[in-house]
């Protein structure tokens, strides 16, 4: 083997990369680690640009120019609502890049081991691309993000992936005669991958997303097998393994299985059960609210995916200052699935500059809610609904929810009645000691604020 | 080739992402999702290799050029985003207003 810089250098980004990823754990160190994986990845292009087969550099330039001219905007430009989104059209974009290199590879006429590591990366690369392109759509709302199911629809899915791995299969077998079949291998591939998301509605799509990250990494390493280079297999298997154990947070902070979560149409089936009769809530004015959270000592605001669709963070943050301001102890209570995406709302709240010491996950805050004087929710339901723990029934049963019920006072900020998103009612809603806020979530918070603040003169 | 010790290099890896990434706070998985999502986009050096060979065909080429053009894109909105976000997480700041 022929010395060259790039093995040293790529040992170097490697290297890179799991810093960038330990210094992660913390707030504090996290943009020491974004730099470090950005050094990272710097190191690996431009050594990438020295390897000795690397000749014709025009293309290349342009293509780095193009990508950076189209990236550029989508980072500084997009809303902290829409992270999501971005982060499904990017996950897009990386699979079809990984996608297309193992095509051309195959059709330099590759054989054995590397036609197989090839077969995985064009097969992951390709359902990724459409699913993450199908989980964009759902998240942007082109789609609908209720999940759509039909009768067979698991054996139909299950039949359309078996027949790609056929495929898959019979070309590793003959690469030459068999060649024939690839187009129809990537065509199964990406319809497997519309397939996929088809049944998922919009409260999975944290396990989603971060499960197709997964995809994309596991993608880029069995790149890394089939061009023999080690860094990509690292840093693929360092998103790979990030991108799953995400998923299996996600799906244990909903108490369901993988399975359930890929082919359960979650939501479909309790839309029938929804129609009861209305009950009588009690509901408030902004005035009668404020003067309770003015004279609490302690709230805690509970945030779900309403206060992102109504970009309601900036009023929450004036509200939190407010009553910080009247010497009322306020906190925010976070649900691992709260949102589209793992951490969506602590991101949003971070932007509208709420210190990120008031967030507090789930585990911790449960213990503090019987001693809580009053909870507010914005655009949340089912992570507080009490039928996960009471109801055996209830489709989120087993869920872990946030203990709301157990304080003294509970809002609701709530456009209407309607059920939330997965159609289930919510036995929260007609407590004694709740209180509907009905109203747009902005709108309604913005008038809370400006009484609370006049409350106090 | 070598993949044996290329499995051994995966298993590593793959371990060692499961153990950092659990340790990682719920308070910042959608900015780790951004950096592992730009780290994805790795596979840059492999559409880099194959654009750049000496007689790539054309479709070598014609992939090759897309493959940069999308690698790039997630690796410069990845690596941005993550860093705009982290900005924003700030523990108490003086106060504004």
């Amino acid at each position: 083997m022929n010395f060259e810089i790039y093995q040293p250098l790529y040992i170097l980004a490697a290297f890179c990369f799991i810093f960038g990823l330990k210094n992660m754990s913390s707030p504090a160190t996290a943009r020491r680690g974004v730099i470090s994986a950005e050094l990272g990845m710097l190191i690996a292009v431009v050594s990438t640009l020295l390897r000795h087969e690397v000749v014709s550099y025009e293309w290349i330039i342009i293509g780095l120019l193009v990508g950076t001219v189209i990236g550029i905007p989508i980072a500084v430009l997009m809303p902290m609502t829409a992270v999501p989104q971005r982060t499904a059209v990017s996950q897009a974009c990386g699979a079809l890049a990984s996608a297309l290199i193992g095509t051309a590879e195959f059709y330099k006429g590759q054989h054995g081991f590397t036609v197989a590591a090839l077969m995985l990366e064009t097969l992951l690369g390709f359902l990724t691309v459409t699913a993450s392109l199908m989980a964009w759509g759902k998240l942007q709302e082109f789609l609908p993000g209720r999940p759509i199911t039909f009768k067979g629809q698991l054996f139909f899915n299950l039949g359309i992936l078996g027949l790609a791995i056929a495929f898959a299969i019979g070309i590793v077998v003959d690469p030459v005669g068999n060649a024939g079949l690839y187009p129809y291998f990537v065509a199964l591939a990406l319809i497997f991958g519309v397939l996929l998301i088809v049944p998922i509605g919009g409260a999975d799509m944290p396990t989603v997303i971060a499960l197709l990250n997964s995809y994309a990494g596991l993608s880029a390493c069995a790149m890394g097998f089939a061009l023999d280079n080690k860094l990509l297999i690292i840093a693929g298997a360092l998103d790979g393994s990030s991108g799953f154990i995400l998923s299996i947070i996600m799906c244990r902070a909903m108490n369901r299985s993988f399975s359930n979560v890929l082919f359960g149409g979650f939501g479909q089936v309790v839309a029938a059960v929804a129609g009861k009769e209305a009950r009588p809530v009690r509901s408030a004015t902004p005035e009668e609210a404020a003067e309770i959270l003015g004279d609490a000592r302690s709230v805690v605001i509970i945030p779900g995916y309403g206060m992102a669709v109504a970009q309601a963070q900036h009023k929450i943050r004036e509200l939190y200052d407010a009553l910080i301001k009247r010497g009322v102890d306020v906190k925010f209570a976070i649900h691992p699935v709260a949102g589209r995406m793992p951490g969506h709302m602590n991101v949003l709240l971070a932007e509208a500059d709420v210190p990120y010491d008031k967030l507090i996950e789930m585990e911790d805050i449960n213990g503090e809610m019987a001693m809580t004087d009053v909870t507010l929710i914005v655009g949340a339901n089912d992570i507080v609904n009490p039928a996960a723990l009471n109801d055996p029934t209830s489709p989120i049963a087993g869920m872990p929810i946030l203990d709301a019920y157990k304080s003294r006072t509970v809002m609701i900020i709530k456009r209407g009645m309607s059920p939330g998103f997965a159609g289930i009612d919510n036995e929260l809603y007609y407590m004694d000691k709740t209180l509907m806020l009905f109203g747009d979530a902005k709108s309604f918070v913005a008038s809370l604020v400006k009484e609370v603040s006049a409350n106090h003169n | 080739m070598n993949y044996e010790f290329g499995f051994y290099v995966f298993m590593l890896a793959a371990f060692l992402g499961f153990e950092l990434i659990r340790k990682v706070s719920p308070l910042l998985h959608t900015p780790l999702m951004s950096l592992t999502n730009a780290i994805a986009s790795i596979s840059v050096v492999g559409a880099i290799i194959l654009s750049g060979e000496k007689d790539a065909s054309t479709l070598s080429r014609v992939l090759g050029f897309i493959a940069v053009v999308s690698a790039t894109t997630n690796l410069v909105s990845g690596y941005l985003i993550t860093d705009r976000m982290l900005k924003m997480f700030k523990k108490r700041e003086p106060g504004r207003k």
